[in-house]
């Protein structure tokens, strides 16, 4: 009997992977646990939210999930278990709403944000006005038709295209640059600070005092910018509603607000 | 007596242990296809294949994974020959080298391609100092694909050279044939059907290729979205497209197994 210890050390995985599988969920015994899913564009503030909310609510644990909305939008119909959902936009969470599958009292806006255009410090592009997008051979980064932040970026650049100052061809001639749409605003971010583009079009709030000296930014004016709206709200299928509802009534609060502001967004 | 029906109530016993192992696997393997197929009706699936975001991931994915696979074997045949014929100083840091990629995360493989042929990359520069760029672009997309798929053929056209008695070229040559013209007329012959193996299982590698392809190439429709991106992208907007991608794809993977097992004989996958 060779593999004796075959059957033994079986029996203690299939254990294992049962009794993880069936707690899995579950958090330290008397701690809630809270999981809010967040459009990526929050991720440095509510990451500093989640940390101060857990010390001074020593009962809740904060579990973050951050994606584009869509694709948050898209795990709660499949079922994800969220309590609560953070979108960069109304389309996405009132999607959500349309199909019951948010508790509709609890939805309200809790911030606004403004989109800018962003080159790396160095410049390679030589982008110094709007109109240098424009330029063939420019290499622009935006985000999907589907995130938030990249159905922005073509709110935008439709209403410069029906302006006579960049007149009908801007639209066509700057997304005729565009080299990749990222999910995530965060993967805008993450190519123009790699250097590898020219240029992309993200949030205001993503230019934050630790990689301010990475970018060089170029502001929309309020013609053409869009003011980006996010609504909160509570998920229906949430265990924890209570906890789900006193978490939003933080972020609405004075310290949940402070923070916002910190991380450049405008209030509703 | 006694004996005998003990040993054979422990076989029966064995064999229903192993028939509800094997269901339980292929139930296992099965359910999640089934859940795909479950979710879209036929007529949905024909009207999302006239979908542009669709036709346009097929059409690049087959486009660039067929170039991948042609320059793998293009250069991976001449390597695996050498590496299973000839000793030489390196040889073991070049075959270890070339199975690197099999094992690294293809995150992993992304970053370090923009971190060579990225713009500000070690090698890119030089290009973009002539205003070349690679990385954003189809040829990216191609790249990456070679790094990730080109282990699977070479591992497994080494193999199959080493398994080729040397007696063959020995004999052929000894007849006054030089060598290359043994190798094409002799060897390949020989080897055909293990090579191919190896080369639809790079094929298969490279259709399936996301990690690498979206961090090195970026994700644009008809440029760099193959059909894993565009199952990606999808799935946050438009779910029929990305499930009559998935269901194409699962499509291919059936058809390529069926070859390398049934139509190859000779091949043994390793």
């Amino acid at each position: 009997m060779k593999f004796s210890w075959i059957i033994p050390v079986t029996a203690v995985f299939l254990a294992a992977i049962l009794l993880t599988g069936c707690t899995g969920n579950q958090a330290e015994p008397g701690k809630t646990e809270l999981t809010v899913f967040a459009a990526a564009s929050l991720t440095g503030a509510l990451t500093d939210m989640a940390e101060a909310y857990e010390t001074s609510h020593p009962g809740v644990t904060i579990v973050t999930n951050f994606d584009g909305s869509q694709a948050l939008r898209t795990q709660i119909e499949q079922g994800a278990s969220a309590d609560v959902f953070l979108s960069a936009n109304t389309k996405q969470l009132y999607a959500l709403r349309d199909q019951g599958l948010m508790e509709n009292s609890s939805i309200g806006l809790f911030a606004k944000n403004k989109l800018a255009v962003i080159t790396p410090a160095s410049n390679p592009g030589n982008i110094m006005t709007l109109d240098d997008l424009a330029r063939p051979g420019t290499r622009l980064v935006i985000g999907t038709k589907d995130v938030p932040v990249g159905d922005y970026a073509r709110q935008i650049l439709t209403k410069m295209g029906n302006d006579t100052a960049y007149g009908p061809s801007y639209n066509s001639s700057v997304r005729a640059n565009v080299i990749s749409e990222e999910t995530t605003v965060t993967g805008v971010v993450a190519k123009v600070q790699l250097g590898e583009a020219d240029a992309g079009i993200v949030y205001e709030s993503d230019i934050t005092p630790e990689n301010r000296n990475k970018f060089t930014v170029i502001a929309i004016p309020d013609t053409f910018n869009v003011i980006a709206e996010y609504p909160a709200g509570v998920v229906a299928a949430s265990q924890h509603k209570e906890e789900a509802a006193a978490f939003l009534a933080y972020l609405n609060g004075e310290l949940g607000r402070a923070t916002l502001a910190k991380y450049g967004f405008a209030l509703p | 007596m006694m004996g005998r029906r003990y040993f054979k109530g422990r076989n029966n016993l064995l064999t229903i242990g192993a028939g509800v192992l094997i269901t339980l696997l292929v139930i296992f393997i099965i359910t999640p296809i089934l859940g795909l197929f479950s979710r879209i009706t036929f007529d949905q699936f024909i009207a999302s294949l006239s979908d542009p975001v669709v036709w346009n991931a097929l059409v690049l994915s087959l486009f660039t994974a067929g170039i991948s696979t042609f320059v793998i074997i293009l250069v991976g045949t001449p390597v695996a020959w050498i590496n299973a014929r000839h000793r030489y100083p390196g040889r073991e840091i070049v075959d270890t080298l070339i199975d690197l990629p099999l094992v690294l995360p293809p995150t992993v493989a992304g970053l370090a391609l923009l971190m060579a042929f990225g713009r500000m990359g070690l090698i890119g520069r030089f290009f973009y100092n002539f205003g070349i760029s690679i990385a954003f672009t189809t040829l990216a997309v191609i790249i990456a694909q070679i790094f990730v798929s080109v282990p699977f053929y070479i591992r497994q056209a080494r193999a199959s050279f080493e398994q080729l008695d040397a007696m063959y070229e020995n004999a052929a040559q000894s007849l006054g044939s030089p060598p290359v013209p043994t190798f094409f007329t002799v060897v390949l012959p020989l080897v055909k059907a293990g090579l191919i193996g190896g080369a639809i299982m790079s094929f298969a590698r490279a259709l399936g290729e996301f990690g690498a392809t979206i961090m090195f190439a970026g994700n644009f429709q008809g440029r760099t979205q193959t059909m894993p991106l565009a199952i990606y992208t999808t799935m946050q907007g438009d779910l029929n497209a990305s499930i009559t991608l998935s269901v194409i794809l699962i499509i291919i993977s059936f058809l390529m197994i069926a070859v390398v097992k049934f139509k190859l004989r000779g091949y043994t996958p390793r």
